[in-house]
């Protein structure tokens, strides 16, 4: 099994706020890696380095590499927007564009990259929301807007416009903390599916989600990462003493 | 037990004597505003019965305006109000929404702060005073630089047709674009500010450009504020008094050419209101000044509602 991402000796900050150090991890290809740890421990920082949106808030820095399939993308000269393109991203709270209908949120990538022909966008609108596990729902509404959907609706369509422009890479910031259960299950089997075709990086509260759906699994604590290692391993015998407090459920 | 007990009696007491004149004195204030609104309004309808008993309904739709034989008809002033105001807004509009996306979405935080004040700053200044700029620099400006080229490359349009004084229909918008330009911008900006973080970043995480983000989820998500802000701008452009009144040639006519001079609804009340001598005449200004008001309310009303949604259910309630 490949790596398609490394990251190598990663720092991050915010101001003068030193929030993640000296990260050093590998994400394998078609493997969902979960990253957990308490609040405020760097895990949404670190997956937000992965795509470049960490230096979007005002006085963030970073230094460090990130490989992706070999080249870093902090690399002098590269655009930060080209990286995004080919890395997808899923937020914690679903955050469809509210006047947009459901077909033109899902499409919103593609136009941006230019594409016109109506053909190609609904065939790439009903691919993405039948990836995405809403077509059912949604393929005789497509022109309503995408905030009428129920809030498990709105984050598969948020994974659906992600997948919309064919990344390879879906980064999950806490995707379903704002979801109930049902609507969690179902976001829990798309990964799974998704993971054939993908590579995919989930940043998890839930313990339990992490044991479910990863492969690899990474502990963080206070913008360091503890132990990674194979998600089994980790919760059935993890190496770290904090890593065994913290998932046995002695603090955070 | 005894220490919460006597807490209680004084909160009780001071309830008593102090509370309840200070709510009765703060409230006579607040009350004051609404009965002061309406005896204004009823002022205003009482004092306009007789121009209303003689002209009617054609009061707003005859154009002759003949003080010596007391015929008056407030078309060119109302068309005066509209077009001028408009022509502000058509200019001021495309300047306030950019001003409003750099402050927000661009400057450096260093420039954020001085920009927005003086910005703001510009609504301060005396519209006496933006008139005289007006007058000497703004008006020969036109004249000598603007009207030519326009007249050259769009003169096959009537609006740019005819000679050009300097004082016209084109410098009272100009002069009205630059007096709207403070309040429409900033509160675009603050409804801008109202975007969620989460709506730039979905646009950014799509690999949306600055410029992209904007267009895509900053701007479709505060259009109606920026609406309202807009349509709040064109209420103060209609009420304008008197740098209008000073810029616009104040002469009551009708013309398709902005070059010409033309007349509003707030300068010929202003003007003429000291030299009105007989009753109809003072009753038709004042049937004009409550045709104002009832434009200027109405379209302040639409204005606050539109921004006044978004900041409601953008900012959580808080507004």
């Amino acid at each position: 099994m490949q790596n398609k991402i490394t990251v190598e000796a990663l720092n991050a900050w915010f101001g003068a706020k030193h929030v993640l150090k000296n990260i050093n991890l590998c994400f394998q290809e078609n493997r969902i890696t979960a990253i957990i740890g308490p609040s405020g421990c760097g895990k949404s920082t670190f997956i937000r380095c992965l795509n470049r949106m960490h230096e979007v808030v005002p006085h963030a820095k970073i230094s460090g590499t990130v490989l992706v399939d070999g080249r870093d993308i902090y690399e002098n000269g590269t655009d930060p927007v080209d990286i995004r393109r080919c890395i997808g991203m899923v937020f914690q709270k679903p955050n469809p564009f509210p006047t947009m209908s459901i077909y033109d949120n899902v499409a919103a990538g593609l136009k941006l990259n230019g594409v016109k022909d109506k053909r190609i966008l609904d065939k790439a609108v009903e691919e993405s929301l039948k990836k995405a596990a809403l077509w059912d729902e949604v393929k005789n509404d497509l022109n309503k807007s995408g905030v009428s959907l129920s809030g498990g609706q709105q984050q598969r369509l948020c994974i659906a416009r992600a997948l919309a422009v064919e990344p390879r890479i879906i980064l999950f910031d806490e995707p379903c903390s704002a979801l109930d259960p049902i609507s969690t299950s179902k976001i829990e089997d798309l990964m799974i599916d998704l993971k054939e075709k993908y590579t995919l990086v989930i940043v998890t509260h839930n313990m339990q989600q992490a044991a479910r759906v990863s492969d690899f699994t990474a502990f963080f604590l206070m913008g360091e990462m503890i132990e990674f290692g194979d998600t089994k391993q980790i919760f059935k015998n993890p190496k770290e003493k904090s890593t065994e407090d913290y998932i046995t459920g002695r603090f955070g | 037990m005894d220490s919460s007990k006597f807490s209680f009696s004084r909160i009780g007491r001071s309830k008593l004597s102090g509370d309840l004149i200070f709510e009765v004195v703060v409230g006579f204030f607040a009350l004051g505003i609404i009965v002061l609104a309406f005896l204004l309004f009823r002022e205003l309808f009482v004092g306009s019965s007789l121009s209303r008993d003689t002209f009617g309904t054609g009061f707003l739709a005859t154009s002759t305006w003949d003080p010596v034989n007391e015929v008056f008809g407030a078309l060119p002033f109302i068309f005066g109000t509209l077009v001028s105001s408009f022509l502000a807004l058509i200019i001021a509009v495309p300047f306030s929404i950019g001003i409003a996306v750099y402050l927000s979405e661009l400057a450096p935080e260093k420039l954020k702060y001085p920009l927005s004040f003086t910005i703001e700053l510009l609504a301060a200044v005396p519209s006496v005073i933006i008139g005289l700029w007006g007058i000497f620099i703004l008006a020969p400006f036109i004249r000598d630089y603007l009207a030519p080229p326009l007249s050259t490359y769009l003169g096959f349009l009537p609006l740019f047709q005819g000679p050009m004084y300097g004082l016209s229909m084109l410098t009272g918008g100009v002069i009205l674009a630059i007096m709207i330009i403070p309040i429409t911008s900033s509160i675009s900006r603050e409804v801008i500010m109202t975007v969620p973080t989460h709506q730039r970043e979905a646009a950014l995480a799509l690999g949306a450009t600055g410029w992209e983000t904007t267009r895509i989820a900053v701007l479709p998500y505060a259009r109606s504020g920026i609406f309202g802000a807009v349509i709040l701008g064109f209420g103060r452009a209609i009420g304008e008094t008197m740098a209008v009144t000073m810029v616009i040639g104040n002469s009551p006519r009708i013309s398709e050419s902005l070059f010409s001079p033309s007349y509003t609804m707030a300068s010929v009340i202003a003007n003429e209101f000291v030299e009105a001598t007989s009753n109809l005449y003072i009753s038709s200004l004042v049937e004009i000044g409550l045709l104002l008001l009832l434009i200027s309310v109405i379209i302040n009303i639409i204005a606050r509602v539109l921004v006044w949604r978004l900041l409601k259910v953008e900012g959580g309630g808080r507004v």
